[in-house]
């Protein structure tokens, strides 16, 4: 398995690289040692075509920043195909299809947009409000339904720049989740600390769970992959198993779920009582900064990047590798733990078992999709949370079912991940790129048939 | 540590021996670690103390023959302290001996470990049951219902064998299954007839796996970030089209006819093994034979060996001129197709119509299986057995009523999973070149 999973990293930093080289450059790198390091960092070796300048034009049109917008447009042009192949006007026009093709493909148009202008009206700006404060109603809506995928998703892109596969924000959320409800109901505290501790609480379980995962990987190698995603099902059983126990289950209740949180341990709601959206989401925004500071500004961050690049070159370099695989994992985790808290404190008030949501499994495509920056994620963050908020408008409105989302989220993640396919796809693939990856390889083969 | 070749007795054959262990084997020159022993003794201990000495002073009561039998044995009593007793004293001499032979510098057998695992299991079960309301089970029916609930587990490690074993981590098991699963049910309902259903889950795991193959050797993404999303992918796909497609018309595409039970004459009429292996639907048998030839083809064969040195050094393979990438893509694919066989018991075995996320995680505990097994078929399966038999035991706790929470039943194949990547219970090592994309060159 690869201790360097992350191609993307590199190629987010310098977006005018081809990616997709980076990435072949990057597995070479990743092959165990086995090839010849180039001399040369692998981003900068592909930065330009042989053949002349690069017009700025199809620069922007090649960027990492396009491929990412095509993406999310090619996924949505597939999803909206999809929509449409299960639409009964499609159906019905599709038996006249070479009478009249025009009905057809207008039908095909029709339930494609009708599902995504529902969407958006769900997730942005609902024309239909009476007040301003109703038309925007739905993008607060998306604003609280990113807060955890945001602060999850920081988890997740943090352990990707150490060169580890965080699947455990799930069981991560699910821990925070447990401790911070336990904090919210069972004790009572004055106002403001009871509200702290219950953040503390919640930061804690998510970093213990997850540092636990880096003290097994630093300490018997196991990999992070299987460890968290053991982890997200202990913890759930666990949360199944508390949740039927005195001690977390409502009085009086026979369904699992716990008593409602004391008033003083939910978050604020910060744009008044008719909108759900509470100061988690400002935690969010600071999650990010502090994410940003310690990646790019801090030692700590520095020596993450390091290991994740190279575990082996890092540790030669004096960095302690098992500390910082031990700590960036409970970092992740405390992160993750702040959406835990979300839930529990912000969105839903209660502790069920379905705490956790999907939140943790959606976490890794936002951070994939943010190319595992903080702002990107952030910015993934919002972008899925308004695919999560509109979906369902989308299915009041439309009939369409909001598992829609699902197959868009994750042909972007997939699409972003390939940016020759996008390319292709869009016909962008530069025509003097064949010879100059075959003039490419030859040479790399001469160095390693010499080595 | 634990499976080795350089077990005092090499003659015998074990199964797990087979594995990538082997190589571990053959480097490590290093003195025999304390961990082995001193896992086993801590394990003998909480047996003693909970399973002996702590354990309930009943009778617990195991049936072993079921009505269909040709001739009926009578169920099994024992008394639960006294049977706790003695298995825990057996355990703590196994421990012993594997203490004592570290102080010989010798490793632990690798019998002395299967040994270890059937008896803690059994004095576990006796104590499960003896502190039960009713303690009472029926033994086979316990066994049977796991292999059943075993069988797509099965047909998933076997799915990541294929895939390991070439080099491609297959975190989609799960999304293989569900694929499976839907596409067997639709396809058997339109067609009425459950072959073809099963024909065409295979094709659909298939279909999964190519994109997992095309992603991750041609465009050469991280195998496993395309493995999480296509369970997302799949996960979104056959939800959408159960709401919009099976749910509108469930007559039409959603109630497949089932493969039914072959029973083979006498055969079947055996006590516990009957069942087992004479009682099963085609896909049953299909698994048997899976198993039988992944590990064949895979040890006995050139195609294996061929399979094998891609899986673990694909420079070396490429220089004796096989097609890494090609190999690797064709593997991918068979894999997917084992594993979308294994979905299609969901629908059109176990259950008569498929729901949204019928395989309900069972993908991710094939993946734990196979790591478990030791990325070897045969492992593989009893790995996928034994978590067959926690998730039987789990739903039959909660029916005889016994103080440990099911939940906590369910979450054992994962904490085992857990120790066991974690190397407590002997070191589990995959194919060296596992994950890693080879770029020619």
């Amino acid at each position: 398995m690869p201790e360097n999973p992350k191609p993307q990293h590199a190629a987010g930093e310098t977006p005018e690289t081809a990616p997709e080289q980076t990435a072949a450059a990057a597995a070479v790198d990743t092959a165990g040692g086995a090839m010849e390091p180039s001399a040369v960092p692998a981003t900068a070796q592909s930065g330009q075509l042989p053949g002349g300048p690069d017009t700025v034009l199809r620069k922007i049109f090649t960027g990492s920043g396009m491929v990412s917008v095509l993406a999310v447009l090619l996924a949505l042009v597939i999803g909206g195909l999809l929509i449409a192949s299960t639409d009964k006007q499609v159906a019905a026009t599709s038996t006249y299809l070479f009478a009249r093709p025009a009905d057809f493909l207008a039908a095909v148009w029709n339930a494609a947009t009708r599902s995504y202008i529902a969407l958006f009206q769900g997730s942005v700006f609902n024309p239909r409000g009476n007040t301003a404060a109703a038309q925007f109603a739905p993008f607060t809506e998306t604003l609280t339904i990113a807060t955890p995928l945001i602060t999850a998703g920081l988890g997740v892109a943090l352990a990707f720049r150490a060169g580890l596969f965080n699947i455990g924000a799930q069981g991560q959320i699910i821990m925070a989740g447990i401790l911070a409800a336990w904090v919210g109901f069972a004790l009572d505290l004055p106002l403001g600390l009871h509200l702290l501790l219950v953040l503390v609480a919640g930061i804690i379980g998510g970093a213990v769970w997850g540092g636990l995962v880096g003290l097994l990987k630093a300490r018997t190698g196991a990999h992070e992959v299987i460890l968290t995603i053991m982890f997200n099902y202990i913890a759930l059983y666990f949360l199944r198993y508390l949740l039927n126990t005195p001690a977390f289950q409502r009085p009086g209740e026979t369904n699992p779920i716990s008593p409602i949180l004391e008033a003083s341990a939910v978050y604020p709601q910060i744009l008044g009582g008719q909108f759900r959206l509470h100061l988690g989401f400002v935690l969010a925004i600071a999650a990010t900064v502090l994410v940003w500071w310690l990646l790019n500004r801090s030692t700590v961050g520095f020596e993450f990047r390091a290991v994740g690049a190279n575990p082996k070159a890092a540790q030669t370099a004096g960095i302690n590798v098992s500390r910082a695989t031990i700590l960036v994992m409970a970092i992740a985790g405390g992160l993750a733990g702040l959406s835990g808290v979300a839930q529990v404190a912000g969105t839903e008030k209660v502790l069920t078992d379905g705490v956790a949501a999907t939140y943790g499994f959606d976490a890794i495509t936002v951070a994939l999709l943010g190319r595992s920056t903080p702002w990107g994620t952030f910015a993934a963050g919002l972008l899925f949370g308004a695919f999560r908020a509109g979906a369902v408008q989308m299915q009041i409105q439309t009939g369409t079912p909001i598992d829609i989302v699902l197959v868009v989220q994750s042909l972007i993640v997939l699409f972003i991940a390939a940016p020759p396919l996008v390319r292709a796809v869009f016909g962008l693939n530069p025509r003097r790129k064949k010879p100059a990856r075959a003039a490419k390889s030859r040479r790399a083969a001469t160095t390693g048939g010499a080595a | 540590m634990s499976t080795t070749v350089s077990s005092p007795n090499p003659g015998t054959p074990r199964p797990v021996n087979a594995g990538p262990g082997e190589r571990a084997a053959a480097v490590s020159a290093k003195p025999v670690g304390w961990r082995t022993p001193v896992i086993l003794a801590a394990f003998a201990l909480i047996a003693l103390v909970f399973f002996g000495l702590m354990g309930p002073n009943q009778t617990a009561s195991f049936g072993i023959s079921t009505g269909s039998d040709f001739f009926q044995l009578p169920a099994l009593e024992i008394n639960a302290f006294a049977g706790g007793l003695v298995l825990s004293i057996v355990l703590l001499a196994l421990a012993g001996y594997a203490v004592y032979l570290k102080t010989q510098d010798r490793p632990a057998p690798g019998w002395l470990n299967v040994a270890f695992i059937v008896l803690f299991v059994a004095a576990f079960l006796i104590w499960v049951v003896g502190g039960a309301r009713t303690p009472a089970i029926s033994l086979a029916g316990l066994i049977a219902g796991s292999v059943t609930l075993a069988v797509p587990l099965v047909f998933g490690s076997l799915s990541g064998v294929l895939c390991e074993r070439v080099g491609v981590v297959n975190i989609a098991i799960e999304g293989q299954l569900l694929g499976g699963a839907f596409t067997a049910a639709i396809v058997a309902t339109i067609t009425q007839n459950p072959f073809i259903g099963l024909i065409a889950a295979a094709a659909a795991g298939a279909v999964v796996s190519m994109v997992l193959a095309v992603f991750s050797i041609k465009y050469v993404v991280n195998q496993i970030i395309v493995g999480v999303v296509l369970n997302v992918l799949v996960s979104g796909v056959t939800g959408f089209l159960f709401s919009t497609v099976m749910q509108a018309n469930k007559a039409q595409f959603n109630s497949p006819p089932g493969l039914d039970i072959i029973e083979i004459p006498l055969l079947s009429g055996i006590p516990i093994i009957g069942p087992i292996l004479f009682r099963q639907s085609l896909v049953g048998y299909l698994m048997y034979a899976a198993v039988l030839v992944v590990w064949v083809g895979l040890f006995k064969t050139r195609w294996g060996l061929r399979v094998r040195a891609v899986g673990e050094h694909p420079q070396a393979a490429d220089t004796l001129g096989i097609n890494v990438n090609a190999t690797r893509f064709w593997n991918v694919t068979l894999g997917g197709a084992v594993a979308g066989i294994g979905g299609s018991f969901f629908t059109l075995v176990a259950i008569d119509s498929f729901t949204k996320e019928i395989s309900g995680g069972r993908g991710f505990i094939a993946l734990a299986a196979l790591i478990f097994g030791r990325w070897n078929p045969i492992g593989a399966f009893f790995a996928a057995l034994l978590f067959g038999f926690a998730d039987n035991l789990q739903s039959i706790v909660t029916i005889i009523g016994t103080p440990v929470p099911s939940q906590f039943m369910a979450m054992l194949p994962y904490l085992v999973t857990v120790l066991a990547v974690a190397g407590l219970v002997g070191k589990s090592r995959g194919p060296a070149a596992s994950g890693i994309p080879y770029v020619k060159g």
